[in-house]
């Protein structure tokens, strides 16, 4: 079938919005990143587009250099990780049980559920008991609150019904236990589900800081990497990379406030793209059953 | 609690052995993630009381002192507070905004990218503009200060280059509403648009086949065919995005605002870290945080309403 002259221009419009989508998108990042491979004296002139100018890798090796950032980075990477293993741990051991429909008080659970995603009772209750608790200013505060997200596991339980019921029913006409029926009937068919809820965990406890900055504001040397850079990018002028170097000549600030950026943005675009496809199909499930 | 303590009187309640034999199993899972939500959400719940009664640090929320005017000193504390009114005035202001283009623009982009002709360049589009939903708030601050600072910021530095005028788009209050705005939609598009492009593969190839045949153009088949498809999808996502007309997040307002622009920038979630977190006000914090969540309750619920009325499917 040959095309309408119309619809050639109408896809000629199609791809023009979508380069420039694509350019507004990107170019921000990119240009932060050129910033921060160009030299101070560059940045001053402010000459510094879409190509570093006079490279100069000296803010990326001041801030790695810095030991609060790069501590910073490590316990963020440990936290993120550990974290991660505790919500999927959470997620499958309650989304799991939730699809046997023989349950009793199955319903009970899921109202008790939903009704929390629905009403939260806000920060200073939770503050309260983190008292109580005696959370605050523990690094476990950054782990226990937030572990369990309801919306991941609506995702997780709605893969977890879409596997076939006779797989389980066989399973335990032969004896086995729903403990043995989830480790080597259901897990292994769910690997698309966890990478994409790892995918959101990290990515959510990567990039968090409110609760750090709410309950943990007297425990400095657990700063999350991102509470950490919410200081770098507010000072004024020099970070404290910058003064502890001897380093403060104007301009120098810019270039280490983008180096601090990028690397902690880096690790994130590193690994989104290769979970595209998963995670297209984890949202997807979310909004069928949400 | 009364859902555990029910779950557990089932067990006991069901009187084959061969239930329990079978299935205890599963209330064993069950044990962590119900102690979590029971910790963790339900427990604070109880502590909203807090909201009626004279906070006190070394007391604990049921023993502490009923507030004065029947426990409402609180509330009526918060609407005489200008910085609550202005609080309010600010959540709704960014959320409505925020709405009227951040709702639109994805389904736009996915009525877009459906267009599309080129798999491939379809997919590279998709990876780029889901990129900012990866990124933090901090880290976007960092970006718009680095592109929209007055004097260093690359965006005016273009602009005076071309003999125009800088624009101060973070100083300035106004302007700064529409970057917080520009930048939420920023965020959010491209990955909104995932919801919307698995509701388009749901829609029947032979539609727009037939409308081919007739000699439809491609504005009347998205017209006509994509947007009805695409309808009860809008619906629920319009009705949760009600529900959240005057929520507020914290850590964007946070990481975005400047002492330039506090005047518009203080939303509910600032208000509450400022007054109960920061300061001492923990009553009046969280009378403000429940009556957020309680007019987030009822938008939820109205929106809900409204949309069965029009015999759509609705959340419940």
């Amino acid at each position: 079938m040959v095309k309408a002259k119309s619809s050639k221009i109408g896809d000629i419009i199609i791809v023009a919005i979508c380069v420039l989508l694509i350019l507004i998108c990107f170019l921000p990042v990119w240009n932060v990143f050129v910033r921060s491979l160009s030299s101070p004296a560059a940045l001053v002139r402010s000459d510094v587009y879409l190509w570093p100018k006079e490279f100069d890798l000296t803010a990326y090796s001041l801030v790695l250099k810095d030991a609060e950032y790069t501590w910073a980075l490590a316990w963020t990477a440990m936290l993120t990780v550990g974290c991660t293993l505790l919500s999927m741990a959470l997620t499958i051991l309650c989304a799991f049980p939730l699809i046997f429909e023989q349950l009793k008080g199955r319903k009970a659970i899921n109202a008790l559920i939903l009704v929390t995603m629905y009403f939260n009772a806000g920060t200073i209750p939770s503050y309260i008991l983190f008292k109580n608790l005696n959370l605050i200013n523990s690094p476990l505060v950054m782990v226990l609150p937030y572990s369990l997200s309801v919306f991941n596991m609506i995702i997780m339980r709605t893969f977890l019904q879409n596997i076939p019921v006779s797989l389980r029913e066989s399973a335990e006409i032969d004896g086995a236990n729903p403990f043995r029926i989830l480790v080597s009937i259901y897990l292994p068919l769910s690997t698309s589900v966890i990478a994409t809820l790892s995918l959101f965990y990290a990515v959510g406890r990567w990039n968090g800081y409110a609760d750090a900055l709410m309950f943990m504001n007297r425990n400095k040397p657990f700063y999350p990497i991102q509470l950490l850079l919410y200081f770098i990018i507010q000072s004024k002028d020099s970070v404290d990379a910058a003064t502890q170097e001897g380093f403060s000549s104007p301009g120098a600030s810019d270039a280490i406030k983008a180096a601090s950026v990028m690397i902690a943005t880096i690790p994130i675009l590193m690994i989104y793209p290769w979970l595209q496809r998963f995670f297209i199909h984890g949202v997807t499930l979310g909004a069928m059953k949400g | 609690m009364t859902a555990q303590t029910r779950a557990q009187k089932t067990i006991g309640r069901g009187n084959s052995k061969m239930y329990v034999k079978r299935y205890w199993m599963l209330y064993a899972m069950l044990l962590l993630p119900v102690a979590y939500f029971i910790i963790f959400k339900y427990v604070p719940m109880t502590y909203i009381q807090v909201a009626f009664k004279k906070f006190s640090i070394t007391k604990s929320p049921w023993d502490m002192e009923w507030a004065k005017n029947g426990g409402f000193e609180y509330f009526i504390k918060a609407f005489s507070n200008r910085d609550f009114l202005y609080a309010v005035r600010n959540t709704l202001t960014l959320n409505i905004l925020g709405l009227i283009f951040g709702f639109p623009a994805p389904i736009i982009l996915a009525l877009i990218l459906n267009e599309l002709p080129y798999p491939r360049f379809k997919r590279i589009t998709q990876t780029v503009a889901y990129m900012p939903h990866f990124l933090s708030w901090i880290i976007i601050s960092g970006l718009a200060l680095q592109l929209l600072a007055t004097r260093f910021g690359l965006v005016n530095i273009v602009l005076r280059n071309m003999g125009l005028e800088a624009i101060q788009f973070l100083d300035k209050p106004t302007n700064w509403v529409w970057t917080y705005v520009f930048l939420g939609v920023w965020q959010s598009v491209g990955w909104n648009t995932i919801i919307y492009l698995a509701a388009l593969t749901g829609i029947n190839p032979e539609l727009y086949e037939a409308a081919a045949v007739d000699g439809a153009s491609r504005l009347r088949k998205i017209w006509h065919i994509t947007l009805p498809g695409l309808r009860s999808t809008i619906i629920i996502l319009l009705i949760l995005s009600l529900g959240q007309i005057i929520g507020s997040e914290f850590d964007r307002p946070f990481a975005l605002t400047n002492t330039l622009v506090t005047s518009v920038s203080n939303v509910l979630s600032i208000f509450v870290y400022n007054y109960g977190i920061k300061g001492t006000q923990q009553s009046l914090a969280t009378a403000v945080g429940f009556f957020q969540s309680v007019i987030g309750v009822i938008f939820l619920i109205s929106a809900n309403l409204i949309a069965r009325r029009f015999d759509e499917r609705g959340l419940w």
